[in-house]
Order: C-alpha cells, then structure tokens, then sequence
C-alpha cells in the first residue's frame, strides 16, 4: 500500500500529462500481480465497494471527533476522504499503538470487498490504524472510488499501453472482457503470453471521433452530412455465447452504462457493435428536423434525469423510455465492417436496420445539400432542439478509432448568448476549494429602472481562466453583502456574457426558465447591470 | 478600583494598553507600539516610538526605516527576560516566542494582573531563535493561525529529508523552494546545513538582505549566492530559495528546470499545494499547530483566553469543550502570511 499511496501522492502533486503517464507505468512495471491490477482498477475507477460512502467515513469520524471540530476542518479541506486522513492522528488522540504492518494493495481489496454495512465501523478503522497519513488517503480514495487526482480511466489504458509497450487500442478492445485484477492483460503485455480471448465477449471498440470544422470547408461530393443529435453517443455490442447471449451499452468514454438502460438490452438480440446517440422519448421537440421530420426525441433535459443511475425504476422506464439513433456500425451479424468505406458501412447498416425493433432503433437521416453553401443555410435554419449541429463524414472513410483529421468534421450550431447580472457565489471543491467558483446569476423581471427585480436563470462554473477565476474571487470576497451557510450573495454589480445550448421551460428557478449547458462566455467588468437582458428575452429564445 | 482587566482593551487594530497609552501590534501608526516580532501584520513603520527586542528593531529598521533618523520614531530595545516600565503603572515583560529572530510574547503587568501577548509563536526547536517559554499569566492572548485539529505539523527532519532526495534524483534540475523572506527561509536554510547540506544555496534578491541580518545576529547560514549573479548551468543540482510570489512567476525562469518546492504548514492540504503548483509540498511552519496550540493554553492555564487570528472558530470550540474560557477578536489586517 505504501508504493500505492506514493504513486497517489506524486500523481497528484504532478500537472504533466506526460510525467503522469510516466509515474503510472513505472509503477505498473515494478509492482508485482495482482497488487498492480487493483491499483489500475482503482486509478480507472473500475473499484466499487458498496459498504464505504462518503457518509460512512463521516460517521466513523464523528464519534471520534467533536462533529463542530469535523465540520470546521471538513470545510477547510473541501475533501471528505483527505480529512480523515489527517484528522486520523488527532482523533484517536494518540491511542493507536501497536498495530499491524501496512496492508498490501491486495490485503485492502480483500478487506474492504468483505466489509458490510455493519462491520465497516471497526473494520475500516482498523485498517486506517495500520497506515500513515499518506497511507489512510489512499485507502480511503480507494474505498470511496472518488479518485479526484487528475487521472481518468483513458489515461490510465494509455500507462498501461506505455508501461509494456502495447497498442493502446488493442488495451481498449481487451478491458472490458476482462475484470480487476486484469491477470491475462499483465500476462498478455508484460510477459508476452496469447492476447486475452475476446471472441465472444461483449467488449468496447474505441469510437471514432470528429474534429471541429472551424474553418474548414468541404466539398459535398467527398462528404455526406448528417445531424449531431443531442444526446449521449452510445455503443451497443451484443454477442451470442453459450447462455445465449449478451448485450452491453457502453458510454463514449468505454465506460460500461448498461444498468443505467437495461430496455436496450433486450432490443439488440443479433451479434453487431452498433455506433449512435442514445435518446429518449417524451414531451416530443424533435419533430422538425431533415425532409422525413424525422424526430420523436426529447430535450437532454429529460434524458439528463435518466443518466447516472444504476438502477432504474419502471416508472421511468414508462415515461422516458430510451432509444438508439443510430450512425454506423463496426461489426453487424458477426463480421467486423470497419475497414469498409463509410458509403457501404452505411448501405449495410441501412439493410440491417428492418431486423431490429423500430421501439428501440431507427437510422440518422442523411441530409441532402448540393453545396455546402446550400447545407450552411440549412444549419442556420434548424430550429430544432434535439440537433447539436452538423457532422460531416468522407464518404471513403473506414471506421477508424480516434481523430483522424480529414475524415470526419462536427459542425456545431452557435450557442445562444445572454447577458446575466451575477447573484450567488459559492466555493468550488477540489482542486478549486479555495475559490468562490461556481456562480448563480439571474435577469431583471422588467424594467430595472422601474423596480424590477432580479431572479436567478441559472449557474455556471466554467469558461474562465484560472487569471478570471482569480479576480472573481476577489470580487465575491469583497462585494457580499449576505452569506446564507456556504452561499455568498453578492451586491449584484457584475454582468456576465452567458452562452447556452438552449433554454426550456422548469419549475427549478423562480424565473420559470432553465438553461442546458450554460457557461461564462465573458466577463463584462465594464457593463452596467441595469443593461443585462431581462426575463423575457431569455424566454423568447426558446425553441419548440 | 476599576474593573478587573479593564486595562486592557481588543480594538480592531490591536491590544490598546490603557494606562499607558500604547498599542500591541498596532495595524496603523500610533504615539507608542510594543512589538512582538517583525512580519508586516504586526509590524509597521511610522510609530512615534517602538518597543522590541533588539533583533525586531534591527528588521524594522531595514524594512520601515524604524528609529533611522528623526522620521523613523525612537526605539526602545528589551532584551528576553528584561522588564520595562511604561507609563501609568504598566510592566512589559519580552519572553522568547520560538517564531523568528528576535519574536517574543510581551507579559504586560498592571494592578497584579497579567496578560500575555503570544504574537505568533511555535512550540518546535529552530536553529534561527530561542524556544518559546511557558509563562503562567491571567489572560491569554494567543494566534491560531493553524488552528484545525488537522494541521499536525511533521518533524523538520523529514521534510529536509525529502527536499534533498530531490535534489540527489535529479542533478540536471534545480529544486526551488518557496520560502518567506523573514524567518522560514533563514530557517530552511539553517536546517539544510545541520542536515549536512553543504553546498551553496542561492538567493532570489529580496532575501539577501534578511539572511545578512541574520548572519550578523550570528545565525550561520553557509555560503550564500545570488541567482541574478549566476549563470542558469550552475544552478543545475542546487537549492534556490525564493519568495512564494516568485514562484510561478516570470523570474523563475532563469532557472534551470526548477522543481517547486514550497515550505509552509498550508502543504499539509493537498488541494492547497495543487492550487499553487507545488510538485513538491514541504510541510515546515512557524507557527504552532493544533496539538501544540491547545497543549500550550493546557500549560500556561489562563483564566482566559483571547483568540487574535487564524482559524479562532474551530480553537474557540476546544475551549468550550474544555470548559475554558476564551473569546474571538476581530483584529483588521491580520493575514495567513504565507498567502
């Protein structure tokens, strides 16, 4: 556990990406299995033991410490896990004397993988006795599966490829066959043993990906356009084995999200690994878009309520039931189409696509423009709020994993931009809890100079630079005028330029309005609040 | 017969001694300062007269021309353990504080009763200056600048320990460590060349002139350059000690490669030293931590005590939960000053 913490530790007083990289392989080359495979599960956030929250650490804390005394340094600290590490000493007030050696990587899993509920309160403090302050951050990182160290679960594949000299790709291909602690994936690349066999394992094949078109201009008789749907861009792989079969949903960062949309799990019954944007019906917004109006999917807002959930109710189930646009394919009935040009990938998937529920799957529309002139003039037309923009694809293109520049172009449609008067200030967590960086702001309900009121439309925690976020602090710090626990209300005297992807209707604020994905577009230190938009104009720039 | 302790009075810019008209650690120029110790939220210039030890008047005077010429106001040295008396009937008393050169507690005496200004202090050995003393008094007036149960501050030893295994793993580099300018980097210094570090460290120029006061008061610091006077190669496997506002800043990059290094008791907080990019957080404070806080008010045993600055909340509820008595004041202009 030592070498463990010591990784964490160097990991997280590095910003490099390259030198993260490089801590993280050579830790994965000097540390023997299975110790190692944990530490990569836990570092790609592939740990999960259901005894230890957040909360549990709280509680086994708070009979220990005066809960004022846990709060006051809680709050200083900002995190829950890295407080408990320090207050661990002070807590026990000197009573820990002769313990155990420190538990090896392996020991910790065992340990914690057999902790419930109940037995977690001795049992994990047991554990922290056995540690130094180093150690117990670990552990607790590592119980909780809150990382938080700059490391994400690619980053981690990437290590790996780097550690035993292997494709990054084929890593990607292998993961999700294979469970911690990885024991054919070490025996594949650092001792040169046979590939791990995926052959009938519902695994994760990289996704290709676009670059943003900015400048760019294509001719239309390369590339084919079609719409960026707004949802989340999903995989589905269904293989058959001997139980018969199974079906996996993976998220755009390999992440496997299949609990969060079982009803797709019994949609796909053939053997394909199918490319789209996962959708859901509802309160119908997405009927206006391409000549075959094609649509029937809800605002994100409401596939927003189904994400991240690991267990779903039926309720939801009724009335945000999800579906798969689809885009492409990489492997329909069995064989692997990702070398084929993206024209007979298309004509494939489009022949394919009868033999699957028409409840669950339909096909992204091509849409049709002469000239890109012509196609521009259709993206400025669309009013529709499930399209995101544009993506144009050559039509050569094989199914190529990543940013291959050239073959694939995201075209996004211009974010709305409003200007808000900032209200509320709160601090951030994290790497930012010294900072008031997460803001509320609000527009004016009429006329300010006739007594109008402000009412908050919605908060925004990005699209500054760390100087900006610097000298909004200060601005919070010196202009509160009301401090509500860890909420500052400030005098009301700074507009920002917002920019969102769209607006709705929400009983969440005061002001009836909700925004998707706002964030800061530009701090206007030189504008009077008297001049910031008012209520109705955000209102008139929702879309139906 | 005046109340008990009304003598004494908490305004927001310092401790007012009535009877004698003067101010402890005063945040604006007043007739008469007693000072407790050279950093510049308890030091200022422009006193009409200075009480301090004679090594706080030697930094005032370097930093606010204290007692240099007739603008610079009349100094009063007090020697540690020596007893002055002030106007109205009022003994000053100046007991070692262990924070930096010359700080010291000021006992303040009057109608048999006593208060102790801590000014702020440390519990811990520093080769720089005397240890701090346990002085009974009645009223305990003492900072909490670290004053969370989660700042436990390491033995010294260790983070020297770190720092030089740096330095050894990577002799193309140079390990620059954030020091501030009055006290910790005379300190780091000092322990540097007890851990046996006898190379030359170099300076950024705002600290030449601290460490030669230093030195002159006969704190031994080894050779000492000047990073201006250096070639960048010749830097490469050495220490260069800087200002914490130096770090991320255009001068550092005459270095070669530095590796940050900040030396302060906010590194105990992870976030705290990503927030400033230290790759290498040296926890070295001087100021007392929690164990050391509270075992301190345990020891001296007031019938009160006062909380100047720092994290007063969190100490104010040990002492409710000891059942001692203490109260928060609010004094302007206090900073954490390793911020």
């Amino acid at each position: 556990m030592e070498q463990f913490a010591a990784l964490l530790d160097a990991l997280v007083f590095t910003r490099s990406r390259n030198e993260k990289l490089r801590l993280i392989a050579e830790y994965l080359r000097a540390t023997p299995d299975p110790d190692r495979g944990w530490a990569l599960a836990a570092l790609t956030d592939g740990l999960d033991f259901p005894a230890v929250k957040s909360s549990t650490i709280r509680n086994i804390m708070k009979e220990r410490i005066d809960p004022v005394l846990w709060s006051l340094s809680r709050d200083f600290v900002g995190d829950t896990a890295e407080t408990a590490s320090l207050l661990w000493e002070t807590a026990q007030m000197g009573e820990n004397g002769d313990s155990a050696p420190p538990p090896s990587v392996s020991e910790t899993v065992a340990a914690l993988e057999a902790m419930n509920r109940k037995s977690v309160v001795t049992e994990l403090p047991a554990l922290l006795d056995r540690l130094d302050p180093s150690g117990r951050y670990a552990l607790l990182k590592l119980a909780t599966g809150a990382m938080r160290i700059g490391v994400s679960s690619r980053l981690g594949k990437v290590a790996f490829a780097q550690a035993f000299d292997v494709s990054v790709d084929e890593v990607e291909e292998y993961w999700h066959a294979l469970t911690p602690p990885f024991a054919e994936l070490f025996a594949w690349a650092a001792d040169g043993d046979a590939p791990p066999d995926i052959a009938n394992m519902p695994t994760f094949r990289p996704f290709m990906l676009a670059h943003p078109l900015e400048e760019t201009v294509v001719d239309m008789a390369d590339y084919a356009a079609e719409w960026k749907w707004d949802g989340i861009r999903v995989q589905l792989v269904h293989v058959a084995n001997d139980s018969g079969g199974e079906t996996r949903v993976y998220s755009r960062s390999g992440d496997d999200i299949s609990a969060t949309f079982p009803e797709m799990l019994d949609a796909l019954t053939i053997p394909a690994v199918l490319d789209g944007e996962l959708l859901v019906r509802g309160n119908v917004q997405g009927g206006e878009a391409g000549p075959d109006k094609q649509g029937g999917a809800a605002s994100f807002n409401a596939l927003q309520q189904r994400l991240g959930r690991k267990t779903v109710s039926k309720k939801m189930l009724a009335e945000s039931p999800a579906f798969v646009r689809l885009y492409d394919a990489m492997v329909i009935e069995g064989e692997d189409v990702r070398a084929l040009e993206w024209q007979d990938r298309r004509r494939r998937l489009e022949e394919f696509l009868p033999r699957l529920p028409a409840s669950h799957f339909d096909i992204s529309a091509i849409v049709e423009a002469e000239s890109f002139e012509a196609l521009a003039e259709i993206r400025e037309g669309t009013r529709d709020d499930a399209i995101e923009g544009l993506m144009l694809k050559r039509r050569d293109s094989p199914y190529i994993a990543g940013r291959k520049t050239g073959l694939w172009y995201k075209w996004k449609r211009d974010p709305l931009l409003i200007d808000c008067v900032l209200m509320y200030a709160q601090r951030g967590s994290g790497k930012r809890s010294s900072f008031f960086s997460d803001y509320t702001f609000g527009c004016w309900n009429g006329d300010p100079d006739m007594g109008a009121e402000l009412l908050p439309v919605g908060k925004a925690y990005s699209g500054f630079t760390d100087e900006e976020l610097k000298k909004l602090d200060k601005h919070v710090r010196s202009k509160t005028v009301n401090r509500f626990g860890p909420v500052r209300e400030t005098d009301k005297s700074l507009v920002f330029e917002v920019a969102f992807d769209s607006v709705h209707e929400s009983k969440r604020h005061k002001s009836g309005l909700a925004m998707r994905f706002p964030r800061i577009h530009r701090i206007r230190w030189d504008k009077p609040v008297h001049e910031a938009d008012r209520i109705e104009s955000l209102r008139s720039l929702i879309r139906d | 017969m005046s109340a008990p302790f009304s003598w004494i009075r908490s305004e927001p810019w310092g401790i007012h001694v009535v009877p004698a008209d003067a101010w402890v650690d005063p945040g604006k120029a007043v007739a008469r300062a007693l000072v407790t110790h050279g950093h510049a939220d308890h030091a200022r210039g422009g006193h009409g007269a200075t009480v301090a030890t004679p090594e706080t008047l030697a930094i005032m005077k370097l930093r606010y021309q204290t007692g240099d010429g007739p603008s610079g106001g009349e100094t009063t040295p007090v020697q540690y353990g020596e007893t002055i008396r002030l106007p109205g009937g009022v003994d000053a008393t100046y007991i070692p504080a262990g924070h930096v050169l010359g700080s010291a507690q000021i006992l303040l005496e009057h109608a048999g009763e006593r208060v102790i200004c801590t000014g702020d202090y440390k519990r811990r050995a520093d080769p720089t200056c005397p240890a701090f003393e346990v002085t009974p008094c009645d009223i305990f007036i003492t900072e909490a600048t670290f004053g969370l149960p989660l700042f436990t501050h390491p033995p010294i030893e260790g983070e020297m320990a770190k720092l030089l295994e740096r330095l050894a793993a990577y002799p193309d580099r140079c390990v620059l460590v954030g020091a501030y300018a009055l006290g910790k980097a005379q300190r780091v210094i000092a322990e540097l060349r007890a851990a046996g570090h006898h190379q030359p460290i170099y300076l950024h120029g705002a600290m030449e002139k601290m460490c030669r006061l230093y030195e002159e008061h006969g704190v031994e610091l080894g050779e000492l350059r000047l990073v201006a006077d250096t070639p960048k190669d010749d830097m490469r496997g050495h220490i260069v000690i800087a200002p914490p506002s130096a770090l991320n800043d255009r001068w550092s990059r005459r270095l070669p490669d530095p590796i940050t290094a900040f030396a302060s008791g906010w590194m105990r907080v992870r976030q705290r030293a990503r927030q400033r990019n230290v790759e290498l957080p040296l926890v070295i404070s001087d100021h007392a931590d929690w164990n050391e806080l509270t075992r301190t008010i345990e020891e001296v045993d007031p019938q009160e005590t006062w909380i100047t600055h720092g994290r007063e909340e969190a100490l104010l509820r040990w002492n409710q939960l000891h059942q001692r008595r203490a109260r928060a004041l609010a004094l302007v202009g206090r900073e954490d000053e390793d911020e």
